[in-house]
């Protein structure tokens, strides 16, 4: 297995808390638009598909593919970035964890993962189904 | 109004070092400035614009370097789109000029990046907290060259491109390198060689990756009457473009093309021209994988075909069809202050005007194009296309 990075503290932008005091228990939150009804990420006060601040935060499923990735060799220790698209059809940037970084591919099913960083807190990561 | 060919560009300097430890990065602009100039043959008291990008000039937007300099201006614009700067400020340029804003523009960049021992490509950059994607994005460790990795491997994964076909494009511009005493990289490497470089990110490995250096560049740019009363080649501006390309909240992110698909169709239909009219390109090749996505994206190819296009020397001048960055790129030469537009303008300058190495120079050379990327191919970026014609 590889060695877990160290994962730095994150400090909520204005807005923003509500997604990283739901990744400390578990949950990943997305913002959704209630006036044009679609989701997007990272999270925003203005949709940035029509502009609306009609917005409210839902729970996603937690599931996805692996849209792309790479194995980050030049990291110390290695580590593997990618980008998932969940469920809902939103692509977000992540690590894969908990896997061989050999064995990931894109388009292969993974769910979220909670990795805790240096501030206490927690960080949205993906593993293979 | 059509702004083709309503300003032409008359000076173009590369600064020759590599590696500046005993200069600062004021008197690298400076020193580019002056170098411009010279080439133009105009000298500071004939400047009424100054261009520059936000991000590699000290000081406010360009204040400080304005007054460094000494200049008595009229119109300035320190817009920073990253790498591609260089070649939006040609565009920038153009159109003030054709409005009357100034009648001689100077264009700088300079950087030291290498005597800073910055760890360009693969330490992650955290920017300002106020930026609003960097919570999200800087935890995951996202450096250039993984970012740049992704995409690379969706593009592999949808239209089968090799590791190999990517290494033809560090391959040719090799070719190139050889012919430039000034390369950081003069040494000709073959595709085994690529292939077997330490892997950085896979799946880009160390020689996919471009140079860290210093250094920089300058351009000027003037009236039409300006450049025929000087007595340098004349090299038109006819065409200009750029596009931006975003996440778009991540819905339908789609890493497969750039915003060079749209600034290139708008530099073409100002220019009037085709890609198959393009005698010589500069491709920003930040990496093997920018070039095949960019040449797919200004039509010289079908998108998907970039892999196969670029392979067996198609790049190398005098055996391909499209011979690009004839200076070696920032794959072997150059990539003075992590920006590669300046000088993909300033080899589109000389391959037009002739003055490019004999051994690269291109037979036919009366339209050329430079074209550039800032940002991340994988994030948030600006693509801008600049066409020149020989006069």
């Amino acid at each position: 297995m590889m060695i877990e990075r160290i994962y730095p503290a994150v400090v909520a932008t204005p807005g923003n808390e509500r997604y990283w005091e739901a990744a400390k228990a578990g949950k990943l939150m997305l913002k959704w638009c209630e006036d044009c009804k679609k989701p997007h990420h990272y999270p925003r006060a203005v949709c940035p598909h029509c502009m609306s601040s009609n917005l409210e935060w839902k729970q996603a499923t937690g599931t996805g593919v692996v849209y792309t990735y790479s194995i980050m060799h030049a990291g110390k220790p290695a580590y593997v970035i990618a980008y998932v698209t969940l469920e809902e059809g939103v692509t977000m940037m992540t690590n894969i964890v908990d896997v061989e970084p050999a064995k990931v591919r894109v388009g292969q099913k993974v769910k979220v993962v909670f990795k805790p960083n240096e501030g206490g807190g927690s960080l949205p990561c993906f593993t293979p189904v | 109004m059509s702004l083709k060919g309503k300003a032409y560009i008359v000076g173009a300097y590369e600064h020759p070092t590599r590696k500046a430890p005993d200069k600062s990065l004021a008197q690298l602009h400076a020193e580019v400035a002056k170098g411009a100039l010279d080439d133009a043959g105009l000298s500071k008291s004939d400047v009424d614009g100054y261009f520059c990008g936000s991000g590699d000039t000290p000081g406010l937007g360009g204040l400080s370097m304005i007054e460094y300099m000494g200049l008595k201006l009229r119109h300035m614009d320190a817009t920073d789109t990253g790498g591609s700067s260089y070649l939006v400020h040609v565009g920038h340029a153009l159109e003030a000029i054709a409005t009357g804003r100034c009648n001689v523009a100077l264009v700088t960049l300079a950087g030291r990046p290498r005597s800073e021992g910055m760890q360009t490509g693969t330490a992650p950059r955290m920017g300002n907290v106020q930026q609003p994607d960097v919570q999200f994005e800087f935890p995951y460790g996202p450096t250039t060259a993984n970012m740049y990795a992704m995409v690379a491997r969706r593009h592999m994964h949808e239209f089968g491109t090799t590791s190999e076909q990517l290494a033809w494009v560090k391959v040719a511009a090799s070719h190139h390198a050889q012919h430039n005493p000034h390369a950081m990289l003069p040494k000709v490497v073959t595709v085994e060689e690529v292939v077997n470089s330490p892997m950085v990110a896979d799946p880009l490995h160390r020689l996919d990756c471009c140079v860290i250096s210093d250094g920089g560049g300058a351009l000027v740019i003037a009236r039409p009457e300006i450049a025929a009363s000087l007595k340098r080649p004349k090299v038109k501006i006819i065409g200009v473009g750029e596009a931006n390309k975003i996440q778009a909240g991540g819905v339908g992110l789609d890493l497969t093309y750039s915003g060079g698909r749209e600034s290139g169709m708008a530099a073409f239909e100002m220019a009037g021209v085709k890609p198959s009219d393009i005698k010589y390109a500069s491709i920003y090749d930040s990496f093997t994988i920018t070039v095949v996505m960019q040449i797919e994206d200004l039509g010289f190819c079908e998108k998907g075909m970039g892999g196969k296009f670029v392979a067996d020397g198609n790049l190398i001048s005098g055996v391909g069809k499209l011979p690009f960055n004839t200076d070696g790129g920032g794959l072997c030469s150059n990539h003075p202050g992590n920006r590669g537009g300046m000088t993909k303008v300033i080899e589109a300058v000389r391959q037009a005007r002739g003055e490019a190495h004999p051994k690269v120079q291109v037979k036919t050379h009366d339209i050329v194009l430079a074209h550039g990327t800032g940002g991340s191919l994988a994030t948030r970026h600006v693509g801008s296309t600049v066409i020149l014609e020989r006069e």
